[in-house]
């Protein structure tokens, strides 16, 4: 899969618009997951609202480019989804997915209904044979169809609407924030249930969406940080935790809290300030007014991306301090 | 400043219990539980969602009766406490801060009305200009600039800010005591370690005592003292910090711990199981 030169913005009144997903390019192999950290305001919900043809006003598309699974998808404000886009391509996992459950139907007439939605045609008995044997491959347990979603934990439900909306074997599994709103033992129950999703081959790769790189990185194979509706790096987990190159990316894991010793000898600083008003943007770099290592030419001019498509930060900084480049991959 | 070696404990909290519902249906959220804070003390209450931890919250403020077991402040018992009138002069020395301020925070009050406001629960009203002396000294401790935020709406205010606003509301009043509720579960990395950075702070400079009620483990160590680890409404263990976490004693806490998620894999963390 690979998205290209996406732009959206979000329009309400006269006045300028939001430039929430600013020139985005992506790829993710097959069988692979990748992260999408930044802060909050930083687009990233936004870029799963378009990749998955979700978009509606305010929030328009302004163009770019998806091309999955050999099918390609010219991106514009009257981009409608195919009857087959969602769920058979792409499935989408949002923030409060445990709450879209309807609350006075069982599980089981919610997954008939979901997939009658596909397949009018699909007897009733068949998709709850099918639901129940899902749910078991994944070791989950069956009887959560038969119940009311008041009966289930925050965390099961949340599960069981993963095992739902894969039920169509997508090619895409695009998951906003979906361990946000749960405990931690229930965020490792679903990081496994999107792995076990992931080998069993019932989905072709997931794009996992979150502000918190510690989760990231027991899950992606890759991650991309985004600033201010831009990729401002990419590079494999491994990488971007142990040798942040943007002084964005490095901000942030130097603001996660592990619980471990180290932690509580030190004062531990977030980045100050907050991400921009998407109407004015910042001119030059988008970081710069709250970057620690700002230049004068930061402020001016829009950082050049150095490193490769796969491996690349966008920084005046790496620019030109890139003595590292094992680490960026060579070319600038 | 108060006395570093209190022989009284600020907050004593002994034997609480609280139940919903009767019969073969009957929960108990809160089941006798017992602890102190000392001044100064920072105290996290750590546990998974439905453990109970928010009901305790809420039964430390006395915005929820207790079915047994009492509350004390300085040797006080305040669980007897009833109404607005009776409960003022806990609430002098209680404050709380929730976990999404935008849901806390009145839509069509300024950030100067909101915290004004907040002074209502001093015996004696302060005069307008002593509100707002005190108004606009609340948000410089919590890094806001009064002429910036004063006159100004929440939606009109980053995520950060109004979480900072619903602190210096709490602040307003000089509380010795501050329940943080999950007060940073809705905000990003970045923005938690700063939150967490102004309540280290308010101790250092007020020594004032927090209770910290939040499921992540690693929030909990960066900022507490001790320890309380909750688990179906009980305590299922407590103690310094360094000692819950490092070396767990109940299954549960090592459960709870071998579940978070680490930045750099597992061999940070220098526990032996025993």
């Amino acid at each position: 899969m690979r998205i290209k030169d996406v732009y959206a913005v979000y329009a309400v009144g006269a006045g300028p618009v939001v430039k929430a997903v600013d020139g985005v390019s992506l790829s993710v192999a097959e069988g692979e997951v990748l992260g999408i950290a930044g802060e909050s305001g930083c687009g990233k919900s936004t870029l799963a609202a378009v990749i998955s043809l979700t978009a509606r006003p305010p929030l328009y598309i302004k163009g770019g480019e998806i091309e999955l699974d050999g099918r390609v998808i010219q991106l514009s404000e009257q981009t409608k989804a195919s009857p087959d886009w969602h769920g058979r391509m792409v499935a989408l996992l949002p923030q409060r997915a445990l709450n879209s459950l309807n609350p006075t139907a069982r599980i089981r007439d919610f997954v008939v209904d979901v997939m009658q939605a596909h397949n009018a045609a699909l007897p009733r008995q068949e998709v709850i044979a099918r639901a129940r044997e899902r749910l078991e491959q994944l070791s989950l347990p069956a009887w959560a169809l038969d119940s009311y979603p008041h009966q289930l934990s925050g965390g099961m439900r949340q599960r069981v609407v993963a095992a739902v909306s894969t039920l169509l074997d997508p090619k895409v599994l695009i998951a906003d924030e979906p361990t946000s709103a749960l405990d931690v033992s229930s965020q490792k129950q679903l990081v496994t249930l999107l792995k076990a999703l992931l080998e069993r081959k019932f989905i072709s790769r997931i794009i996992f969406i979150t502000h918190d790189i510690p989760v990231l990185s027991n899950i992606a194979d890759r991650i991309a940080v985004m600033y201010a509706g831009k990729v401002v790096e990419v590079g494999e987990t491994e990488q971007i935790v142990k040798a942040p190159q943007h002084p964005y990316t490095s901000a942030l894991i130097k603001a996660t809290l592990d619980p471990e010793p180290a932690v509580r000898q030190q004062r531990i600083e977030g980045i100050p300030g907050a991400p921009p008003d998407l109407r004015r943007p910042p001119s030059g770099c988008r970081f710069h007014p709250r970057c620690p290592l700002v230049m004068e030419h930061c402020t001016r001019d829009e950082p050049p991306v150095v490193g490769t498509p796969d491996r690349f930060a966008a920084c005046w900084w790496v620019a030109e301090h890139s003595l590292d480049e094992e680490v960026l991959g060579g070319t600038r | 400043m108060s006395v570093a070696q209190a022989p009284v404990p600020l907050l004593e909290v002994i034997d609480l219990s609280r139940t919903f519902g009767s019969g073969a249906n009957m929960v108990r959220a809160v089941d006798h539980v017992s602890f102190t804070v000392q001044p100064g003390e920072i105290v996290a209450i750590v546990g998974e969602s439905g453990s109970g931890k928010t009901t305790l919250g809420r039964l430390l403020l006395r915005l929820l009766d207790p079915t047994s077991g009492q509350i004390r402040l300085h040797g006080r018992d305040v669980t007897t406490l009833r109404g607005h009138n009776e409960l003022k002069g806990y609430w002098q020395k209680v404050q709380a801060v929730f976990q999404d301020p935008f849901a806390a925070f009145n839509q069509f009050y300024t950030v100067g009305h909101v915290l004004g406001k907040a002074l209502n629960v001093l015996d004696k009203p302060p005069s307008r200009a002593e509100r707002l002396q005190r108004t606009e000294a609340a948000l410089r401790e919590v890094g806001l600039d009064p002429a910036d935020v004063m006159n100004k709406w929440p939606h009109q205010l980053s995520g950060g800010q109004v979480q900072r606003v619903m602190i210096a509301r709490a602040l307003i009043v000089g509380p010795e005591l501050l329940i943080a509720d999950e007060s940073t579960s809705m905000c990003d990395a970045s923005l938690r370690v700063t939150v967490l950075n102004l309540l280290l702070d308010l101790r250092k400079n007020h020594n004032m005592s927090i209770l910290f009620i939040t499921h992540d483990l690693g929030q909990a160590y960066y900022v507490s003292d001790r320890v309380l680890v909750m688990y179906r409404g009980q305590l299922v263990e407590q103690g310094p910090v360094e000692h819950v976490l490092l070396h767990p004693q109940h299954d549960y806490t090592k459960r709870l711990m071998s579940d978070v998620p680490l930045l750099r894999g597992r061999e940070g963390i220098t526990a032996e199981p025993n």
